[in-house]
């Protein structure tokens, strides 16, 4: 018999089996054009940097953002849309399906398109050489975590919200700024002290140190514990609330 | 299937439901007549078990709702007021996604869902995306969606509002013969003519409380009289008074209805007495006399 959970993951590959080719560029072309331009391009200029080729330094944060947007993106439109047009969630609210297995069934959804992609970029990017440690095989485990750290929340805001406009404030004043300063191109070391700390409540600085402790065999800047720990509590809290706004935008 | 003893539903300061009985046997055909807002679709959604009574006692299939929702909902076939269809599956995987939510194998799933689209006239359509159906084929699978996990009580919330005569007329062919195989339906509808055609027993509510309760036929014998004559006069001359002693007299903003016992006979007197309404039409007495009659109101306004 099925799971609950693997009837809601089912639904979401049943779907995505449809209108896959939308996302092939943004989950894996796009990151390897940021790698040319930026690694190559840029890296021409900056040479090294912490010992290593620049190329080989960012690899690392290109994965971690990747997975990062990637798991914003699908949890915005998407989210929204299955409750206030498609009304799915209001369908399998009246089977055994409970709110666990949607929140649970629509993660695991994500984990999988993000686990693809991060797989995908860590055998692109083996062929560059820009993996310096056997480390490297735990990055997309980390790119699992940035992923539920960042998409438990923002599934939670797109069922909170009824009006879809909301979006644009998530982008702006959320995921580029956590981008900017989450030390994927740049040591946030660079940073002025007072924006410092907007790196450190970014998940993605997190995501995007662990990751480069991983492939350059390197010690990352806090405790590696400590930054996992800061993003499970931006997954744990995240899921809370998502279980939460289901259930409030369900209940009636 | 469904016992309720005193059932409230509160929004707030709103009261949707205000205190119901109800007692729904197996293999009934049971219906929930009213206008908008009378609190039918508040019902229905605490029978489905997704919303929970603010006050009273519910049994659904002899099980608390509160506590056995998932297990009750895997009893239940539910067909929403909203379509909540997917539209970017086709017809077929609309309804295998479906039953893998009930957890039922893939090959089961396959093999019901065939089933049911040659029930509801769909199998032509199984690979069609749902977005072109027309809303009669979407209802239908809807319809078909709600039977995927062969439910002991199939709910239905309004099943023909905004279909064309057509669609509806197939539809209530398919929803007797679920009847007929034994599937205890309970329906919400503001159309007396649907609540006469598909319903054993049924409620009539208003304001969240149920005005009377019976069979079609009997809420006509004790509520109305057998005939109705309806009269139009062109003019804005008041006819109440001159229309007196023929039979119950009820003005209407567009017609005056006169209820009696004999409606040709009725017709002759009125004749007699001089008037000439500008038509005159003689008819049996329906539910939407009931529903007239229990609170001065059309069900359709």
């Amino acid at each position: 018999m099925a799971h609950p959970t693997v009837a809601v993951l089912e639904r979401h590959l049943h779907l995505y089996r449809r209108l896959w080719r939308a996302s092939v560029f943004s989950s894996f072309i796009l990151p390897v054009l940021f790698l040319i331009s930026i690694g190559i391009g840029v890296g021409g200029y900056v040479g090294q940097i912490q010992g290593v080729d620049y190329l080989a330094w960012i690899v690392p944060g290109v994965m971690a953002s990747t997975a990062f947007q990637m798991a914003i993106g699908e949890s915005t439109y998407s989210v929204l849309g299955d409750f206030k047009w498609v009304r799915a969630y209001h369908a399998m609210r009246a089977t055994p399906v409970e709110i666990h297995d949607m929140v649970a069934g629509w993660m695991l959804y994500i984990l999988l398109r993000v686990e693809i992609a991060a797989v995908v970029f860590l055998g692109v990017t083996g062929l560059f050489g820009a993996l310096h440690s056997p480390w490297a095989a735990v990055t997309p485990l980390i790119a699992a975590l940035v992923a539920v750290a960042a998409a438990a929340p923002v599934t939670a805001f797109a069922a909170s919200i009824d009006n879809d406009s909301y979006f644009a404030l998530l982008f702006r004043f959320f995921m580029i700024p956590s981008t900017l300063f989450a030390g994927v191109f740049f040591p946030v070391d660079q940073l002025p002290p007072v924006i410092l700390p907007l790196a450190w409540l970014s998940p993605l600085w997190h995501g995007v140190e662990l990751s480069r402790a991983a492939t350059l065999g390197v010690a990352p800047p806090w405790p590696a514990a400590v930054h996992v720990g800061c993003l499970a509590l931006f997954a744990v809290a995240g899921l809370a609330w998502a279980m939460a706004a289901f259930r409030k935008r369900l209940q009636d | 299937m469904i016992y309720a003893r005193g059932l409230i539903k509160r929004f707030g300061d709103f009261t949707a439901v205000d205190g119901i009985d109800l007692d729904v046997a197996p293999g009934e055909a049971f219906g929930f007549l009213g206008p908008n807002g009378a609190g039918k679709s508040s019902t229905m959604r605490m029978i489905s078990c997704v919303s929970m009574p603010t006050a009273g006692e519910l049994r659904i299939l002899g099980m608390d709702p509160v506590r056995e929702g998932p297990r009750i909902r895997a009893r239940l076939g539910v067909c929403p007021q909203l379509d909540n269809l997917d539209p970017d599956l086709n017809v077929r995987e609309n309804l295998t996604t479906y039953a893998r939510y009930f957890g039922l194998s893939k090959s089961e799933a396959r093999s019901r869902a065939q089933n049911l689209l040659e029930f509801v006239q769909l199998q032509e359509k199984a690979t069609s995306t749902v977005e072109p159906l027309s809303g009669g084929m979407k209802r239908r699978l809807t319809i078909a969606r709600s039977l995927i996990n062969n439910p002991d009580l199939v709910l239905l919330d309004e099943p023909t509002t905004g279909l064309d005569p057509q669609a509806r007329h197939l539809l209530w062919e398919r929803l007797f013969r679920l009847k007929q195989q034994g599937t205890t339906l309970v329906l919400t509808t503001h159309y007396m003519d649907e609540a006469e055609q598909l319903c054993d027993r049924l409620v009539v509510m208003d304001g969240g409380r149920i005005a009377a309760e019976g069979s079609p036929r009997s809420l006509i014998e004790t509520h109305s009289t057998p005939e109705v004559v309806e009269l139009r006069f062109t003019d804005e001359v008041d006819y109440t008074g001159k229309l007196e002693g023929i039979g119950r007299v009820d003005p209407l903003p567009d017609r005056i209805l006169l209820y009696t016992d004999d409606g040709d006979a009725a017709v002759n007197e009125v004749h007699r007495r001089g008037l000439t309404p500008s038509s005159v039409l003689v008819r049996r007495s329906s539910l939407e006399d009931v529903f007239l009659q229990l609170t001065g109101r059309t069900l359709v306004d």
